[in-house]
């Protein structure tokens, strides 16, 4: 797109928090610039990575932060106490930091918000934070008046050390990707619910702190481990497209080892929304060498989040940048969603 | 579920399939065989699950005019948006909003401050009128399968402050134009099948015998698909002129009367221009005199003269949509997909619609072939 056309489209719309593309160009325009990598040799903010890494002494100090905004506040298998705490985790943990030593948490709320949801919220951040072996050592709060804001916000920050990092850009020609179990939970358990669709069995955000499992892969695969994402907003779609295009290769997925529930599958049909392109907020993708995959799936699959870990493709030369997938008719392109997800029209 | 379920996805059979597709494209035994689909769902359903990729190379599988987003004419989008520009309120498709019009869009006119709602159907949209003090009017556009929806709800007696801007449109004319295009090579076409319910496949026999090239009506799963294409294979290898209904299930000979006739009798075809192809005699949809209470066209004065005092923009004049939809040129062809043109900045209609055929090419990736890159 030529320079012009950008500056054409001067406002902040919804599509550049979707996680997708217009996001990241968002992120690369305005906030990286012309930002250096450390000195040391970690990460910076030009990686555009899950977190930082700073050198301390012989180790890697990790560094993330993030907001939560979810409408609406509790759904099916979690809230967002359990997000803001989830979340932080995992983008430690992707980068290879599963020992967490501490989270901090801010709250904003709206004048109005019943006391007794806040209670539920917070009660549900000290269970996240006892199940990831952390906890919050600092916050702040501040409330805001009727309309200024939609109801809570949280945000946490988080820190790690670690003696090896893992970034998100490691993947060499022959590695293997595994997703740690199924896809699009978390997307299609809040849209059924913003859509109020009334379905049979009901769908489950998959919400939950990943560094115990990443640990246990970690430990397995050693050096074997050379990249990893959560596949949040986007869904796997974006997550593999970000790791592809910065390891410059090409991804090839086997759809029919992809992992996704029957009922979100079905929910997916219904709305015209891909599994792919939802959240998940439980779930991870790593690349692996070939020679460490097996141990390392296997691994996975003695931990209770990864009983459902697959491998489920492979990185090639053809198409730098691109996911490719089989579909087990024929082969196609797998696209980021461009946009927020929208239900179809018909 | 039992063990002899009814499977349409079925990996192993489509590669039997596609074996099959080969065979019968060495027996016709030219350089290449085109067809053509006239619909967005089976080009969906084509990229979705990646069938071009197992289509024989000298198989071309053509996407028509399919998409009634991408074929709204520049005149019908200007009617909706001098109308929003007088002040009325429009209800539509989302689709529709960034349809280009002579000068602007229904969004370029929602930005200025005119009132526009984006609705999922004709029921809601009628619905909205209830609760409103002002006029409606909902610019409705669709094949005759949603033209049937539109009609249903002009017989359920909707508020008095609602009306129809029809830019409906009715596929079997078309077919017409495209078979007498002289640079075409269509040799066969596949039917939509959920039109075909509707319409029932008697009604392609006619043109059958008039332009002499096959017609199969086909469904939407993979297995349908390759099936409906082996049944116009092996018609254009027998050289056999008629129409096979691959999609029984749902289609009768006859198709759905009642449906017919709800539809016949709120709409009357007339001629008009379908964006980028031709002017097609029959091929649009218009209210009968009965309702022209509820015709928008008559209900207002709609001056759309101001709206042409402007050049197009110079981008949309390499725009060749319009060659894409008679099935001349497939959107590689063009110099501005996925490169100007974009879903999020579309130049042309085809890359505005979820069934147009750039967006989707550039959301699939066309014909994706790992050999050639």
């Amino acid at each position: 797109m030529s320079a012009s056309r950008i500056a054409a489209d001067a406002k902040v719309m919804l599509k550049h928090g979707a996680g997708g593309r217009a996001m990241r160009e968002l992120i690369q325009q305005v906030f990286v610039g012309d930002a250096k990598a450390p000195a040391d040799g970690g990460i910076g903010l030009a990686a555009m990575d899950d977190g930082a890494a700073l050198r301390v002494g012989d180790e890697w100090l990790v560094m993330t932060t993030d907001s939560y905004v979810v409408k609406p506040p509790f759904f099916p298998g979690g809230d967002i106490g359990r997000l803001a705490v989830s979340g932080t985790v995992n983008d430690l943990s992707m980068m290879g930091a599963t020992e967490i030593a501490a989270l901090t948490c801010a709250v904003i709320i709206e004048e109005g918000f019943p006391r007794a949801d806040l209670e539920r919220i917070k009660a549900s951040i000290s269970a996240a934070c006892a199940e990831a072996g952390t906890a919050i050592v600092t916050g702040d709060t501040k409330v805001m008046g009727r309309g200024e804001i939609d109801g809570i916000v949280l945000n946490t920050a988080g820190v790690a050390f670690t003696r090896r990092v893992v970034p998100d850009c490691g993947l060499r020609l022959g590695d293997q990707i595994i997703v740690t179990g199924t896809i699009g939970d978390h997307g299609l358990a809040v849209m059924a619910l913003r859509h109020s669709l009334e379905l049979e069995g009901e769908l489950f955000s998959d919400v939950a702190p990943l560094n115990g499992l990443i640990r246990r892969a970690l430990e397995a695969g050693g050096d074997g481990v050379v990249a990893m994402k959560d596949p949040t907003r986007g869904g796997l779609a974006s997550a593999l497209h970000e790791m592809a295009e910065k390891s410059r290769v090409g991804i090839v997925l086997q759809a029919s080892r992809i992992p996704v529930n029957p009922g979100v599958q079905a929910t997916g049909e219904l709305l015209g929304i891909d599994p792919m392109h939802a959240a998940n907020e439980g779930k991870a993708v790593l690349g692996v060498r070939p020679d460490a995959a097996a141990s390392v799936l296997a691994a996975l699959r003695s931990h209770p989040l990864g009983r459902q870990a697959e491998i489920v493709g492979s990185c090639v030369a053809q198409r730098p940048g691109f996911v490719i997938l089989d579909t087990g008719f024929g082969l196609r392109l797998l696209a980021e969603p461009e946009g927020e997800l929208l239900p179809r029209i018909c | 579920m039992g063990g002899n379920r009814l499977q349409f996805r079925d990996p192993a059979r489509a590669a039997a399939m596609a074996e099959m597709l080969e065979h019968l494209v060495q027996e016709i035994g030219r350089d290449s065989v085109s067809v053509m689909h006239v619909c967005g769902s089976h080009e969906q359903a084509i990229a979705r699950f990646g069938l071009r990729a197992i289509f024989p190379r000298k198989l071309e599988v053509i996407m028509g005019p399919g998409c009634p987003v991408c074929v709204t004419d520049m005149p019908e989008v200007d009617e909706a948006v001098a109308l929003a520009e007088a002040g009325v309120r429009i209800a539509t498709y989302g689709d529709m909003l960034r349809v280009p019009g002579t000068a602007r869009s229904l969004a370029d006119a929602q930005a200025a401050g005119a009132k526009i709602d984006v609705v999922y159907s004709v029921a809601q949209a009628a619905q909205l009128a209830a609760n409103l003090d002002e006029e409606l009017v909902f610019f409705a556009s669709g094949f005759e399968t949603t033209a049937v929806a539109t009609a249903a709800l002009l017989l359920s007696a909707p508020p008095a402050n609602f009306s129809i801007l029809s830019a409906h449109k009715y596929i079997p004319p078309v077919m017409e134009i495209v078979a007498e295009m002289p640079q075409t090579r269509v040799e066969g076409f596949l039917a939509a099948g959920h039109a075909a319910t509707i319409t029932g496949c008697a009604i392609f026999e006619r043109f059958v015998e008039r332009h002499g090239i096959p017609v199969v009506v086909a469904g939407f799963e993979p297995l349908d698909i390759l099936a409906g294409l082996a049944k116009l294979l092996e018609l254009i290898r027998d050289r056999r002129a008629e129409v096979a209904n691959m999609y029984p299930r749902c289609v009768r000979r006859e198709g759905n009367r009642r449906a017919q006739e709800v539809l016949w009798k709120v709409f009357r075809p007339v001629g008009g221009r379908w964006r980028g192809i031709a002017h097609v005699p029959n091929g649009n949809l218009r209210l009968r005199d009965e309702w022209s209470r509820f015709d928008a066209r008559r209900r207002f004065k709609i001056d759309v003269s101001r709206l042409w005092d402007y050049a197009p923009p110079s981008l949309a004049q390499s725009c060749i949509c319009g060659d894409i939809m008679a099935g001349i040129a497939s959107p590689s062809a063009c110099p501005l997909f996925s490169k100007e043109c974009v879903p999020d900045n579309p130049v042309g209609a085809c890359m505005v619609s979820s069934e147009g055929t750039c967006r989707i090419w550039h959301q699939y990736g066309g014909q994706l072939d790992l050999r050639q890159s």
